[in-house]
């Protein structure tokens, strides 16, 4: 229970949720229905778990967003329905998604430009460069092996949830690694932290490398589910922010779990759910997810007064 | 007294620094331009280019002055493009094509605006939400309201108001005496007024401000409302030269991020408290510049993105490195 409190309301916020989606839907409440819900949220959850990184250490990352994008249109470009074509164009997509993090990182430390700016720049680069490459608009197909994460099941479980539970728990021996607590320390106060012998620039690039390798992942299974599009990664910068912070992770740096962020996710995909369910479809599902956000986030603003530091 | 004239002229000295670079890196990127289109076999510095980087840049100008304002606080608005949006539909829908219609129309566009600010600054200051959540979620409303009411251009602007988009006096247009007008009003504002010094002491130092007795909330509220009235004239501006208003408006010309971008690229720290108009009417003309250069020669759009990024992230690593030099000394 105090293990649940420390980890903060999203948990709570996520369960009623849950039950009012099975309320409506109780197919949700069968073993498919949930596992459904859950691959079709792997993605973002993956991105969230990835951006959560970069923002307990204290930095933004605005370009995975585009990043997925290029993931996805990179892939169909050049695999092109070829079979055999997959597993190099896998490995080449993980490569594109950690050298972009590792640029990211370089430029926000080495040169001290803030990651808002550098991610920015990058997401006009990224978007930029593989549009003047494939000419305007998104060209060739994904290969059936390639789709096969997003979309195919693997006996009862769908791919896309194994790849979330491998990520996810990776993440989580990674915060409680040595890395992990030189991350948080370097998110609360750089200074402290460097002068207690952490190397804060080497630990904030690593964050980024692995955001950017949770983007290509991401991209990988939206390609698969979703398809081909010059759209696919639109916005999802921002949602992933978002539910990062829906999950109590603090813009600034140097608070939050990793669990509560992926469950930030989820509750912003549940909601999403929700809002279909209920018939609440199309713009209109804006306006909700704008009131909701403010609201979620000011609850936890106000709920710990003591513990809020200044507005960074 | 003195104090005062300390901090000013300290202001005066930091700002100098960025925004002399980002002149000059104007008028090499002019020099440049001039040199290629010449040797394209076209002539860069031609009337219509020069009304065009004006005309190009006026609604964006008149966006980054206001969102200056707002980083200068030490926060930021991601709100403004679909503020745009909104206000560029409002005026239109209330002006319906009649003359008389323009003062209301107006009248509402600011007060609508405001609004939208007083609400963005109210929920960052009294709800203690991070300026970036914030303004990110009444986009988000805002995004709602106005797709769940219009599917496209609606609303019609009279011809009288419309010269506000086109018209011009010699080689200046009317849109951007408007944009000189705002950005001789913000810099005012900045340098000259009680307002002005405390939207720099709380972007600087908000606790400090707070403990040597300024409101730092109502001087966070009241920049959060004049960075949305400036988005609400542009909206008027983009209404005026579409001739209707339009859902997607302020969305498609990416005027959030842009407008961040541009400040940015002036010099103006993201971090707030430092920075000011001059660089940021600098960085939108350097944009607008870059733009005419790509156009005349006929690059690709693409090609475009990519150069603006490395521009923004380049010019921003350079501030830097010159403030980290000087920290040092």
């Amino acid at each position: 229970m105090r293990a649940l409190r420390s980890m903060g309301p999203i948990f709570l916020v996520l369960a009623v949720l849950l039950v009012l989606i099975a309320a409506a839907n109780p197919f949700f409440l069968e073993p498919a229905g949930f596992l459904a819900f859950v691959k079709r949220a792997a993605p973002l959850v993956i991105l969230a778990a990835g951006q959560y990184f970069v923002i307990v250490s204290g930095e933004f990352d605005l370009s995975v967003g585009s990043l997925v994008t290029v993931q996805v249109v990179v892939a169909a470009r050049l695999i092109d329905g070829e079979e055999s074509a997959t597993w190099w164009v896998l490995a080449l997509l993980i490569v594109i998604g950690l050298l972009v993090g590792l640029v990211n990182g370089v430029i926000t430390t080495g040169l001290r430009v803030p990651s808002f700016i550098t991610t920015l720049g990058m997401m006009l680069v990224l978007s930029g460069a593989v549009f003047l490459w494939t000419g305007g608009a998104p060209r060739g197909a994904l290969s059936e092996t390639f789709r096969m994460f997003g979309r195919k099941d693997l006996g009862a479980v769908p791919w896309s949830v194994l790849i979330l539970l491998v990520m996810g728990g990776a993440a989580i021996m990674l915060m409680r690694s040595d890395f992990g607590k030189r991350l948080m320390a370097t998110g609360d106060n750089e200074r402290a932290a460097g002068l207690s012998g952490v190397r804060v620039n080497r630990t904030r690039i690593l964050a980024f490398v692995i955001s950017g390798l949770a983007a290509a992942v991401a991209g990988i299974l939206l390609g698969g589910f979703a398809g081909v599009s010059a759209q696919v990664g639109q916005g999802l910068e921002f949602q992933a922010i978002t539910a990062v912070v829906l999950g109590g992770v603090a813009l600034g740096g140097g608070r939050g779990s990793v669990v509560a962020a992926m469950a930030g996710a989820l509750t912003l995909e549940a909601l999403f759910t929700l809002l279909n369910l209920y018939g609440i479809s199309g713009a209109l599902e804006y306006a909700v997810q704008g009131v909701i956000i403010i609201a979620a986030v000011a609850a936890g603003a106000v709920r710990l007064p003591f513990k809020r530091v200044a507005r960074a | 007294m003195t104090e005062r004239t300390l901090t000013s002229f300290s202001l005066r000295r930091k700002v100098t620094g960025s925004t002399l670079i980002i002149y000059l890196a104007l008028i090499g990127v002019l020099l440049i331009g001039w040199v290629l289109v010449a040797v394209d076999g076209g002539n860069f510095l031609t009337l219509e280019t020069v009304v065009g980087i004006q005309q190009r840049s006026a609604a964006l100008g008149i966006v980054a002055v206001g969102q200056t304002l707002a980083i200068l606080v030490g926060s930021l608005d991601l709100s403004v493009a679909y503020l745009i949006s909104l206000t560029s539909l409002v005026a239109a829908e209330i002006m319906a094509g009649q003359d008389s219609g323009i003062l209301p129309a107006v009248a509402a566009v600011i007060a609508v605006s405001a609004l939208i600010g007083l609400v963005n600054g109210l929920v960052i200051t009294r709800l203690h939400v991070h300026a970036f959540i914030a303004t990110l979620g009444v986009a988000l409303i805002i995004k709602g309201v106005v797709d769940h009411l219009y599917d496209g251009p609606s609303g019609s602007v009279p011809e009288s108001f419309q010269r506000l988009g086109y018209d011009r006096l010699g080689p200046v247009p009317v849109s951007a005496l408007l944009w000189a007008a705002v950005a001789v009003a913000a810099w005012f504002l900045l340098r000259r007024t009680r307002l002005g010094y405390r939207i720099y002491a709380v972007g600087g130092d908000e606790e400090v401000a707070r403990l040597s007795g300024v409101r730092t909330g109502r001087i966070i509220v009241a920049t959060h409302v004049l960075c949305s009235i400036c988005a609400g004239i542009a909206g008027l501006l983009l209404a005026g030269r579409l001739g209707a208003g339009a859902p997607t408006v302020g969305t498609d010309g990416g005027y959030d991020l842009e407008s961040i971008a541009a400040v940015v690229l002036g010099g103006t720290a993201l971090a707030g408290g430092k920075g000011g108009v001059p660089g940021t009417v600098g960085g939108v003309l350097l944009l607008a510049v870059l733009d005419s250069v790509f156009n005349q020669l006929e690059v690709n759009a693409f090609f475009k993105d990519v150069v603006r990024g490395v521009v923004i992230v380049a010019a921003v690593a350079v501030y830097a490195r010159r403030t980290v030099r000087r920290r040092s000394r």
